[in-house]
């Protein structure tokens, strides 16, 4: 590269120590910029994933069940447990107005799977009349499932064709799961035959805490999306008074509490990544203005060899610019290293609905993440470039005489 | 080539018992001829080095102009002015001039790379060799004596062969020898047909010189020819 292009690169060289400081600098910004705004994303693209699992209006389930924490540690946050109704109150329920589509589930929690450090949720769906989980269960698995077929959450150490056996049944793993970022990617899900039997060995293996139930009369729960016409707040109210013993739960009541941490998460980010660039821009500021200082008179002997002081600003420029890009890269680089591997200990960590974007949204966060560095550094190294510009070349030259 | 001064001055704002206007120059006409060596004398803060850096093209001047073959300096842009700064005048400053991020001969190509042109390395290295600087052409400048520095420094000033040569005190870090090489050298720059202005405390330049000015108190006086 001829000198005239490579002066920046020289500069920067030249000052290892200085250099390295700035690229310092513009990683942490860039880091922040672009970890922030994927940690912000992949939540709210968590949470978008939950919503759309649950993908019913009302939840109604037995009123023990809703010592809330409860149910909601099941339902969201991937704990196990188990809770049934009578068959009856499903055919109440059927009976209100205002139900439009309706599916009962059921549900059971593992002593030990094979294949998992702890106990795991298995929800056991009715394929004839199921609206919520079928439809994202066809995006892997195009066939019906068979008694004993078992479809496994992403996040389950198991593969298709391995066998799992609950309470002494075996079960063969049909499908597994794309990954939604919330606790069904640690859930079994199986249809009604197969989980009412395998309710059944629980309670012929004496394991279930419920002992004087038939898993043929039973539910857990009746998900249900109201008909056109009716809100969903009269339904829940209509169902909460005329059927005893249950509670009918608004699904997006139950997410408003994650819905609220997840939005103090984001502004946290948000405000940590306004700060870290507006702290950037400053200092950068300080550590261009400070290099360009200690380098006065080698712009001024550029001048005297035949320099204009737009070619000397340009230098500034450039060199702020380099260092920028560098550093922009680094820091994507180290955000990638830290996200991606270790997005699940993330989301354990949270304890809220995590899930990368696609890789399209991926690579624009990259391009804002390099162009948030690039123009700050700019911003920063502007002032220095416009006062080398203005140098007074003839007082410099004197100045150590 | 003519490098002509008309009715120049320079005028700075300082802070005076009297007055906030401190006059640097005052109002004068100069010439330097191609072919001769044109030596300026005078007391530190006579305003010698102010007279040459409006010379050079990097001090505008409070009044008057300056013509170099008919072209006012000072009419020029920033960027022509630069160019024409690069092409025809090689100026020598005062005190160690070098960009540390680049070797010896590097800082010596500097007027024809900062162009993007051709180094002329093989003009560089004679010219390193005749003011004994060849061994240093692969050094870094952090690594050279004051001398080695100034002597890169005209080295640099001489590598295009410009018409105008603007020296202020060549020979201030050099010992006697040094001094009489780079005199020797200046003189015969002018010989080979440049204007070469040098400023200087050194009463051995007496002897090289073609004409002598002195400056007092911002006036200028030719006291020989």
């Amino acid at each position: 590269m001829k000198l005239s292009k490579s002066l920046p690169f020289r500069n920067l060289a030249g000052k290892p120590v200085r250099t390295v400081i700035l690229v310092l600098l513009t990683v942490l910004l860039s880091l922040t910029v672009f970890g922030g705004t994927l940690m912000i994303t992949s939540l709210k693209t968590g949470l978008h994933s939950l919503e759309s699992r649950l993908g019913a209006d009302i939840m109604v389930v037995p009123y023990e069940a809703t010592t809330k924490s409860n149910l909601e540690n099941i339902v969201l946050q991937g704990a196990t447990g188990y809770f049934y109704m009578d068959n009856d109150k499903y055919h109440k329920i059927l009976e209100r107005e205002g139900i439009g589509e309706v599916s009962a589930q059921f549900f059971l929690a593992s002593t030990s799977a094979g294949c998992c450090s702890s106990a795991v949720q298995i929800i056991g769906f009715d394929p004839e009349t199921d609206f919520t989980i079928t439809p994202w269960i066809k995006k892997s698995y195009g066939k019906e499932l068979q008694k004993y077929d078992v479809v496994v959450g992403n996040n389950l150490n198991i593969f298709v064709g391995d066998t799992m056996t609950f309470y002494g049944t075996e079960c063969h793993v049909a499908a597994k799961l794309d990954k939604t970022g919330t606790s069904f990617d640690t859930t079994v899900f199986t249809n009604q035959e197969t989980i009412k039997a395998l309710i059944q060995s629980s309670l012929d293996l004496n394991m279930n805490t419920f002992q004087n139930i038939d898993p043929e009369q039973v539910v857990s729960c009746v998900m249900i999306n109201v008909a056109e016409g009716y809100t969903v707040e009269d339904v829940v109210n209509d169902i909460n008074i005329h059927v005893k013993k249950v509670k009918a739960i608004q699904t997006k009541q139950m997410i408003s509490g994650i819905s609220d941490s997840l939005a103090g998460v984001s502004d946290i980010i948000g405000i940590l990544i306004a700060v870290v660039w507006v702290l950037g821009v400053v200092i950068l500021l300080l550590a261009f203005t400070m290099s360009v200082n200690e380098r006065k008179k080698e712009f001024a002997v550029l001048r005297v060899v035949g320099a204009s002081r737009k070619r000397l600003a340009g230098i500034v420029m450039q060199e702020a610019l380099l260092t920028c890009l560098l550093g922009s890269i680094i820091g994507i680089g180290i955000g990638m290293l830290v996200i991606f591997p270790f997005n699940q200990l993330i989301e354990e960590q949270l304890n809220l609905p995590f899930l990368l974007p696609e890789a399209g949204k991926i690579i624009g966060y990259m391009i804002s993440a390099v162009l948030a560095s690039v123009i700050a550094g700019s911003i920063s190294a502007m002032a220095s470039a416009f006062r080398i510009s203005r140098i007074d070349t003839a007082l410099i030259l004197r100045g150590d005489n | 080539m003519l490098l002509k001064a008309e009715k120049i001055s320079k005028e700075f704002i300082r802070e005076m018992k009297n007055t906030n206007r401190f006059l640097a120059v005052q109002e004068t006409d100069f010439v330097l001829e191609s072919g001769s060596l044109t030596v300026l004398m005078g007391r530190s803060g006579s305003g010698k080095s102010t007279f040459l850096n409006m010379l050079a093209g990097l001090m505008m001047p409070s009044s008057g102009k300056i013509l170099l073959n008919d072209t006012d300096m000072y009419a020029l842009s920033d960027k022509e002015l630069s160019r024409f700064r690069n092409q025809h005048i090689g100026v020598i400053p005062q005190g160690q001039t070098a960009l540390h991020s680049l070797n010896v001969l590097e800082n010596v190509c500097l007027p024809y790379t900062l162009y993007g042109e051709d180094a002329h390395q093989q003009d560089a290295l004679q010219l390193m060799e005749k003011l004994d600087i060849l061994p240093l052409q692969s050094a870094m400048p952090s690594e050279l004596s004051g001398g080695e520095l100034r002597r890169m420094a005209i080295a640099r000033a001489f590598l295009r062969k410009p018409d105008i040569i603007l020296a202020d005190e060549p020979t201030s870090d050099l010992d006697d020898e040094n001094t009489r090489i780079v005199f020797s050298f200046l003189k015969q720059s002018a010989q080979d047909g440049s204007a070469v202005l040098v400023v200087t405390h050194e009463n051995d330049a007496v002897q090289y010189a073609d004409s002598i000015f002195r400056m007092n108190a911002g006036l200028l006086q030719k006291t020989s020819e």
